[in-house]
C-alpha cells in the first residue's frame, strides 16, 4: 500500500537502512559496555529491594563494595554470587548489609568456582525475569477480562501532585472521566539522581518520585478503576535518566504499560553521558520488550527547543533511529510508541496544513507503531481560550492521521498545573473533535502535488540527507555537533560517564543472557 | 487629575466581567444558588450564572458574567519595577554579542551538602522552567553545571579557570540555617580569591531567600521561588552586557 502520500517505496527503504547503518555502531559500543544502573537492575531483578537508614538503596550499597574491590567491567553477577557461594552471607540482603559495612571481600572466581556462580545468579536473577513474564501474562488477562480502551487514540492523561496519595485519587478520577492511559510525571530533577529513591513518596518537585512502591501503589488503584470501569487502565511511567534500567526493571515487575524511554533524551535535554545513556537504554528497552511494555519516545522535546518547520526532518530522523534501536532491542511494532508533537507557531501561515502533513508522514512512514501524539507547549501563551482552540486544531490532526496515543493538551499549560475543570474541558474537547470527526480521515486524501503531500515528501528528503550526514560522521559525532534539539553533546562528557565500563574479557551478566535469549 | 477606569464589555462603563470556577457540590438548583452568591460576595451585581455543569458526582464549573461597580485610579497603582529589562533570548545573545564579543561563561552549583539541584537544573538545563528554556539554550551563554554537592573551595577553583562572569548557586536545604551559612561562606571565597573588579557576577537561588538580602549575604543578587531562566539570562545580559 501507498498511503496517501504517496510516498516513493524506495526512499523510504533507504531511509530505513541509513538509520540502520547509523544506529548499528551505537549497539555495538552499548554490547561492549556496561553501567553502574545495568548491574543494579540486574540485582534488582534477583530481587534485592530496600534501603538503608539513610535512604541509600541496598543495590546500590551491595554495588559500590563490589566495584570498590573488583572494578565494574566483570559485572556484579560473579563476585556477588561467588561470594554467597563462599558462605559470606545466606543472602543478597545481607550480604549487602554486611559488604557496606566493609565486612566482606569480593573476588573474580575462575573455573568452577566462577562456574558456580554463573549457574547460580542466573537462577536468581531467572526467577525475577519470570516475574516480569507473569505480569505480562496477568495484564493480557486483564485487558481480556475489562476490555481494552473503547477506541484510538487511546486518551493520555497526566497526573503530577508530588504525593502519591494526592495522584491516586486523581487518577482514578481522569480514568473515569474517560482517560484509557494514566502518566504519573516524576520530580524534576530524579533524571540526575544517580539511585531509585525507596518506599512511598508524599513530596516531589512538579512531579512525584518514581520508586517501586509508588508503582505498586497506583497500578493496585488503577486495576480497582478498571474493574469498576469495564476497561483496562494503563499506567505510564518514565524510564530515563541515570536510572534507565532500573526502573525498566521497576516497571516490568510492578506492570506499568508504558513506559517513556528516548533513545536521545537524556543526553539531549539533561546533559547526561551519550555512552552511558545508549547502554542504559538498549538493557532498558530488552526489558521492556520482555515484559510486553510499551515505550513512548520523546521526538516532542526536539520542537520544544528548536523551531517546529526548520526541525521537522529531525523529529523524522530521531524516529528512525528509535525504530532501529527498539527493533533491535526486541520490541515489536505495537510497542514502539514514536512520538512527535503540534508545536508550530500559530503565527506561521498554513500552520495546519503544515501539522498535517508532518503527522501524516509519521503515520504513513511508520503504519503499524501506535504514534504518540503530543499537545501544543510552546506556543501556549497564558491565553487560555487561544489555548483552548489550539488544542481543539491538535485534536483534529490526531483524528485525522490515525494517531495512536494522544496525550490531552491543556488550555491552561504555561499557566498552573491543571485543576480538575481544565481537565473535564480538555476532555470535552477531545470527544467533541473525536465524536464529530473521528472518521474524517476516510475522506481526508491529500492532492498529491498540495501543499500537504509535497511538505511531507520535502521532510523525508531532508531526513535522508540529515541520515547521510549522520552515517558519514558518526552518531556520537552528529550528537556532538548539536544535530538535534540545537544541543551539543561530546561523547565524553555529561553526567553519568563514570559509572560506565568497557566489558572485560569474563564479564558475565544473566539478565542481559536471559533477555538476549528471550528474543 | 486622576485617571478612573474599570471594566468594559461592549460599552464604556459598563464594568462587565466574566468569571468561571468549580464548586465542590453536585451540580442542582441549589448548587446554582451558591454560584451566583458567590459571585455577588465578589462584587458582582448582578450576577448571571450563564453556564453550570456537573464534572462527575461531586462538583460543579460554573461560568458567571456580571457587573462591577469597582473603580481603579491609574495614579494611583504602585508597582514594582524590576529594575532591568526583561529580553528575549535572542536579545540576551545579541547584547552579549555586542559588548562582551566572546560567550558569557556562567558556572552553576549546588554547593554544602544539598543535593537539591532542582533549582539549579531549571536555571541552567536546556529544558527549562515554566515554558522557558534554560540558559544552556543560548548560544552566547557558556554554561558550565558543576552539579551538587559542589565544595566552595572547588567552585572558586572552577570559576578561576574557566574565567567564569558569573556564578550561580542554587540552595534547597535551609536546615539550622545552611542556605545562608553556605551563601556566606561562598561570597567570602570569592572575595579573596579576585580582586573586587575581577570577581564574577555571583547570584544565590532558593525558594526560602530573602530577595532584599544580597547586600547582607555578600551577594549580587537573590532569586525567590519562581523565578524563571529568562529573568536571571536578563539580569545577566544587564549587568555584564550593557
Amino acid at each position: 500500500m501507498r498511503g496517501k502520500l504517496d510516498l516513493d517505496p524506495v526512499t523510504v527503504r533507504k531511509a530505513r537502512s541509513l538509520a540502520r547503518k547509523a544506529g548499528r555502531p551505537i549497539v555495538k559500543l552499548a554490547q561492549q559496555h556496561t553501567t553502574v544502573s545495568v548491574e543494579r537492575a540486574t540485582l534488582r531483578l534477583a530481587g534485592l529491594g530496600g534501603a538503608d537508614a539513610e535512604g541509600t538503596p541496598w543495590v546500590n550499597r551491595l554495588l559500590d563494595a563490589v566495584r570498590a574491590d573488583v572494578g565494574l567491567e566483570h559485572g556484579v553477577a560473579l563476585p556477588v554470587w561467588d561470594a554467597l557461594a563462599r558462605g559470606e552471607a545466606e543472602d543478597l540482603l545481607t550480604l549487602a548489609q554486611k559488604a557496606s559495612a566493609g565486612s566482606v571481600r569480593f573476588e573474580i572466581p575462575e573455573g568452577t568456582r566462577a562456574k558456580r556462580a554463573r549457574t547460580a545468579s542466573r537462577r536468581q536473577v531467572g526467577a525475577g525475569v519470570r516475574q516480569v513474564d507473569r505480569r505480562r501474562t496477568e495484564r493480557d488477562r486483564l485487558i481480556k477480562r475489562h476490555g481494552d480502551a473503547p477506541r484510538q487514540p487511546w486518551i493520555y492523561l497526566i497526573v503530577a501532585t508530588g504525593d502519591i496519595y494526592e495522584d491516586i485519587p486523581q487518577a482514578q478520577q481522569a480514568a473515569r472521566e474517560g482517560a484509557d492511559v494514566i502518566a504519573v510525571i516524576r520530580s524534576t530533577g530524579q533524571s540526575l539522581l544517580d539511585f531509585v529513591p525507596e518506599g512511598a513518596t508524599r513530596e516531589g518537585f512538579a512531579g512525584t518520585y518514581a520508586t517501586q512502591e509508588n508503582f505498586r501503589l497506583m497500578r493496585a488503584a488503577l486495576d480497582e478503576s478498571s474493574r469498576e470501569l469495564g476497561r483496562y487502565v494503563r499506567l505510564t511511567n518514565y524510564a530515563s535518566g541515570l536510572c534507565m534500567p532500573e526502573i525498566a526493571a521497576l516497571a516490568g515487575l510492578e506492570r506499568l504499560d508504558m513506559m517513556l524511554n528516548d533513545s536521545m533524551y537524556g543526553i539531549l535535554f539533561r546533559d547526561i553521558n551519550p555512552v552511558r545513556t545508549f547502554v542504559d537504554q538498549r538493557f532498558s528497552r530488552q526489558v521492556h520488550a520482555r515484559a510486553g511494555i510499551i515505550i513512548n519516545t520523546g521526538e516532542d522535546n526536539y520542537l520544544t527547543t528548536a523551531d517546529a518547520v526548520e526541525a521537522a526532518h529531525t523529529v523524522t530522523t530521531s524516529q528512525l533511529l528509535n525504530e532501529y534501536f527498539a527493533k533491535e532491542a526486541g520490541l515489536e511494532d505495537w510497542q514502539r510508541g514514536l512520538g512527535h508533537a503540534f508545536e508550530i507557531d500559530p503565527a506561521v501561515p498554513e500552520s495546519f496544513r503544515l501539522e498535517l502533513a508532518h503527522a501524516l508522514l509519521a503515520r504513513e512512514l511508520f503504519p503499524d507503531a501506535p504514534l504518540k501524539w503530543m499537545p501544543p507547549t510552546r506556543h501556549m501563551t497564558g491565553d487560555v481560550f487561544r489555548g483552548y482552540l489550539l488544542d481543539g486544531f491538535f485534536n483534529l490532526v490526531g483524528a485525522m492521521t490515525g494517531q495512536g496515543i494522544l496525550l490531552v493538551g491543556m488550555m491552561t499549560e504555561a499557566v498552573v498545573t491543571p485543576w480538575l475543570s481544565d481537565r473535564d474541558l480538555a476532555l470535552q474537547n477531545v470527544r467533541y473533535v473525536l465524536d464529530a470527526a473521528g472518521g474524517l480521515h476516510e475522506d481526508f486524501h491529500p492532492a498529491p502535488e498540495g501543499l500537504i503531500a509535497t511538505r511531507a515528501r520535502q521532510v523525508l528528503g531532508e531526513t535522508i540527507e540529515l541520515l547521510e550526514r549522520i552515517t558519514d560522521e558518526g552518531l556520537l559525532d552528529a550528537i556532538a555537533d548539536g544535530t538535534f534539539g540545537l544541543m551539543r553533546r561530546p561523547a565524553d562528557g555529561g553526567k553519568g560517564l563514570d559509572g560506565v565500563a568497557r566489558k572485560a574479557h569474563d564479564y558475565y551478566n544473566p539478565a542481559s543472557d536471559l533477555l538476549e535469549e528471550g528474543r | 487629575m486622576s485617571t478612573l477606569v474599570r471594566p468594559y464589555g461592549d460599552t464604556t462603563g459598563d464594568g462587565m466581567v466574566q468569571i468561571s470556577f468549580t464548586l465542590p457540590v453536585p451540580h442542582s438548583k441549589r448548587a446554582e444558588g451558591a454560584a451566583q452568591q458567590l459571585a455577588a460576595k465578589m462584587g458582582l451585581d448582578p450576577a448571571l450564572v450563564v453556564h453550570a455543569k456537573a464534572m462527575g458526582p461531586d462538583f460543579t464549573f460554573f461560568v458567571v458574567y456580571g457587573r462591577v461597580h469597582h473603580l481603579v485610579d491609574l495614579d494611583a497603582v504602585e508597582v514594582v519595577e524590576r529594575d532591568y529589562p526583561l529580553l528575549t533570548p535572542k536579545e540576551v545573545n545579541a547584547a552579549i554579542k555586542a559588548s562582551l564579543r566572546r560567550r558569557l561563561v556562567v558556572i552553576g552549583a549546588c554547593i554544602g551538602t544539598d543535593a537539591h539541584t532542582v533549582g539549579i537544573d531549571a536555571i541552567l538545563n536546556i529544558k527549562g522552567f515554566a515554558g522557558e528554556k534554560g540558559l544552556e539554550y543560548y548560544r552566547e551563554i557558556k554554561v558550565v553545571n558543576l552539579g551538587a554537592q559542589v565544595s566552595v573551595p572547588q567552585l572558586v577553583d572552577r570559576a578561576v579557570t574557566e574565567q567564569a562572569d558569573a556564578v550561580l548557586v542554587s540552595q534547597v536545604v535551609t536546615q539550622r540555617d545552611a542556605h545562608l551559612l553556605n551563601t556566606r561562606e561562598m561570597a567570602a571565597a570569592f572575595g579573596e580569591a579576585f580582586p573586587a573588579e575581577k570577581r564574577p557576577l555571583l547570584v544565590v537561588g532558593g525558594p526560602r531567600f530573602d530577595e532584599a538580602m544580597a547586600a547582607e549575604l555578600g551577594v549580587d543578587r537573590i532569586f525567590g521561588r519562581g523565578t524563571t531562566p529568562g529573568e536571571v539570562a536578563s539580569f545577566l545580559a544587564h549587568r555584564l552586557a550593557s
